[in-house]
């Protein structure tokens, strides 16, 4: 048995799109993600990061197996999820569940929230009815709301009250495994930290493992053990949490980092910014080779014709990155700042860079 | 609090008349629920080129201020003289009396003397866009689709000036350049929808600056973006003040936002300001309560935190807010004062310029306020 419980092999996929009514012809593909490999160990978090369009919310839609691919292998505990159907499908869908972005839409309005809660049981068929509706009380209350909430409606709680009953809902058929795609975006800050708090509770009290995906930068470096950063459908980076925020070696993860506005005026002033040119290019025709190349400060020759794989970094063979100039410092030095061609200067190139020390000692 | 320390400056000309005053500021709306205080007594100043950042979780009342001073609550009732003074009590009575669902404000919103409470709506009309701007944080929303990018920035010169349209095209081709969009000529004549959300947010920009504004107020504009693409905007912003001298009101959740672009922040509760410092005050020194908890429960990209610090319960509704302090309970420092009576913004004893609203003893909070910025790493030991 491998130390692994999910293990993702060059996962491709792409949504065609297609023009003419009847006659359907595919005119393009949207290359949502594109040869992704990674591991889930039993027990840990994994934290997806990246910006809009990269490809998260597709990996988390083919990890539970909502989306097939278009190539490649996601394997649950040794078994290829693509391949599962009926009894197996349904035991596949007990050990993963899933928790969704929006309380209100993901909840269903005209059902009582011990319905909702129960109906992973119902459909999995666990116990009999008092039974599930001693489980749903119990769920409640580990989830910090109250057993006494069982025969209300969502729209009677608010933001973070629901993202409990969703939690909740994930939590009752007894999963391994529970897809997070972006469980507190959509929360305010001091919501956020109870949902935060609840799910390290969770993890701790049931031993589950968690995939964790978010676009903010903080939350995941909070949440996780491990960090994967997607670029335009690519994984462009994976480490260990404090290995990955102390010394990013992708120059996108660079770039990503010294982006993230810190809540600490005196060190959030004295850094130089590495600031991005241009956005994120278009999925559907995405650039040559190195996806990053054409935005990329330390972009040479090489990477508009070679993709890099994804490899280790130095001795450290828990830090990977997929770039032919990984970062050697961090922060950057001004010389290994250049904007690529045609685009003007990098801010921040040129300029005296005061390190900001990322690790503050407590 | 004069001088500048690690860039962060911050200018008093004492006895100098703040660009923007908003005095005892109340806002209430009338609607099927009840009466909703959404603005209950909120004061702050904005001096000239300076940011004021103002902070709050969603319904704290941080954007209905804001549109309040400028005059853009829908169906906004007046309160006539013959209606009382603005006292909280009448406007509930009057309120209670209407059979529309309205919305009254009372208080004061001076910008340079003129309190734009009792100006007409032809007055504020001719302001806004001109005097103070705004920004959105849905850049798709607030652009029209059906207009191109040009005509809708030609508009907003021909408003103001008195200029040919040809005139005004070039004045909305270098806005566009100036914001840093690639071939603004050719640009100009593009739909929104033919913009990323980044470049739409650009365009709002140059849209808000584009007459030269001396305040304006920026509602979460980048809340919208990727990181990457608020870090652009957020220089974008912090450029062209500098250079021009505008004084910036910027609302957002995210004190790191704040943080790094604000000179004062205002930090907004249920409908009340509890706290407002200088920025490194602020994160230095936090008096209230609340910003403990708000700066504990933030996750950060510097520090590792084992367990954030978490508040506990939810923000209490502005249909029936809590007697006493409206944090009393989620306070876990309330006492028996504290449920009857509403701390009003005071001064530190060592310091006029932060305010806190908190019953709490000041030598206490300096004591409690010291370990949790340890905790948190935000004492200047630390940096």
């Amino acid at each position: 048995m491998t130390d692994a419980l999910l293990e993702i092999d060059r996962l491709t996929k792409h949504f065609p799109i297609t023009e003419g009514i009847v006659f359907k012809k595919e005119v393009a593909t949207v290359k949502a993600l594109d040869g992704v490999s990674l591991e889930v160990r039993r027990g840990e978090t994994l934290g997806v990061v990246g910006e809009s369009g990269c490809g998260k919310s597709t990996l988390a839609r083919l990890i539970t197996n909502l989306l097939t691919p278009t190539s490649g292998s996601v394997r649950f505990d040794g078994q290829d999820v693509a391949t599962l159907a009926g009894q197996e499908l349904l035991a596949f869908r007990r050990q993963v569940t899933m928790i969704f972005q929006d309380p209100y839409a993901s909840l269903n309005p005209r059902k009582r929230v011990g319905f909702i809660v129960a109906e992973p049981l119902i459909v999995h068929d666990v116990g009999t009815e008092t039974e599930r509706k001693r489980r749903v009380q119990e769920l409640l209350e580990v989830v910090g709301l109250n057993a006494e909430h069982y025969n209300r409606f969502p729209h009677e709680f608010s933001g973070g009250q629901r993202q409990r009953i969703g939690i909740a809902r994930a939590l009752a058929a007894g999963p391994r495994l529970i897809v997070c795609d972006e469980p507190v975006s959509a929360l305010d800050v001091s919501v956020q930290a109870q949902i935060l708090n609840l799910l390290s509770d969770l993890q701790a009290e049931f031993g589950l493992t968690y995939v964790f995906i978010a676009h903010d930068l903080s939350v995941v470096r909070h949440i996780s053990d491990r960090v994967a950063v997607m670029y335009l459908g690519k994984l462009v980076e994976l480490a260990d949490a404090k290995a990955l925020y102390a010394g990013p070696r992708h120059p996108y993860t660079g770039a990503l980092l010294s982006a993230v506005p810190i809540a600490n005026p005196r060190l959030g002033r004295q850094r130089r910014k590495l600031v991005l040119t241009g956005d994120v290019p278009n999925p559907i025709d995405p650039p040559s080779a190195c996806r990053f190349h054409p935005r990329c400060p330390r972009t040479q020759g090489m990477c508009s014709i070679d993709d890099p794989e994804l490899r280790a970094m130095g001795q450290d063979s828990v830090h990977e990155a997929a770039c032919h100039f990984p970062l050697e410092r961090w922060p950057m030095t001004p010389d290994e700042m250049r904007a690529p061609e045609g685009l003007p200067p990098l801010a921040g190139a040129g300029d005296e860079l005061t390190p900001p020390e990322l690790e503050v000692s407590r | 609090m004069t001088g500048s320390t690690n860039g962060v400056s911050r200018t008093e000309q004492p006895g100098a008349v703040p660009l923007l005053e908003v005095r005892d500021l109340r806002t209430y709306f009338k609607t099927d629920d009840g009466i909703v205080r959404a603005v209950d007594g909120v004061s702050f100043s904005v001096e000239a080129g300076q940011t004021l950042g103002v902070v709050g979780e969603s319904g704290s009342g941080k954007s209905v201020t804001m549109m309040s001073i400028l005059g853009l609550n829908p169906k906004a009732g007046r309160l006539a003289p013959k209606d009382g003074s603005g006292a909280p009590e009448q406007m509930v009575g009057f309120l209670e009396e209407s059979k529309k669902h309205i919305s009254i404000s009372t208080g004061a919103a001076l910008f340079r003397g003129e309190n734009l409470l009792e100006a007409s709506s032809s007055r504020l009309r001719s302001l806004r866009g001109k005097e103070v701007s705004m920004i959105f944080q849905d850049p798709m929303t607030s652009l029209n689709p059906v207009l191109t990018v040009g005509d809708q920035l030609i508009e907003a010169v021909t408003l103001h000036r008195d200029i040919s349209s040809r005139k005004a095209r070039q004045v909305a081709i270098a806005g566009l350049e100036e914001v840093g969009i690639p071939r603004a000529g050719r640009r100009v004549d593009d739909y929104p929808h033919q913009f990323s959300g980044g470049m739409r947010q650009r365009v709002m920009i140059a849209m808000a600056l584009i007459n030269e504004p001396a305040l304006l107020i920026a509602d979460e504009p980048t809340t919208a973006l990727d990181v990457t693409t608020q870090a652009q905007i957020l220089d974008l912003i912090s450029d062209l003040q500098k250079e021009r001298g505008t004084a910036v009101v910027l609302i957002t959740h995210d004190l790191g936002v704040v943080a790094e672009t604000a000179d004062d922040i205002v930090v907004m509760y249920a409908a009340r300001v509890v706290e407002q410092a200088p920025v490194l005050e602020l994160f230095e020194h936090p008096m209230h309560p609340y910003t403990w908890g708000l700066l504990g429960s933030l996750p950060r990209v510097d520090v590792t935190l084992d367990r954030l610090m978490q508040i506990g319960g939810q923000p209490p509704s502005l249909l029936r807010p809590p007697r006493g302090c409206r944090f009393r309970p989620r306070c876990a420092y309330a006492f028996d004062r504290c449920r009857t009576e509403l701390p009003p913004a005071t001064a530190q004893s060592y310091d006029p310029g932060h305010l806190d609203a908190c019953l709490l003893d000041e030598r206490f909070k300096l004591g409690e306020s010291a370990r949790v910025t340890h905790e948190l790493g935000l004492t200047p030991e630390a940096a």
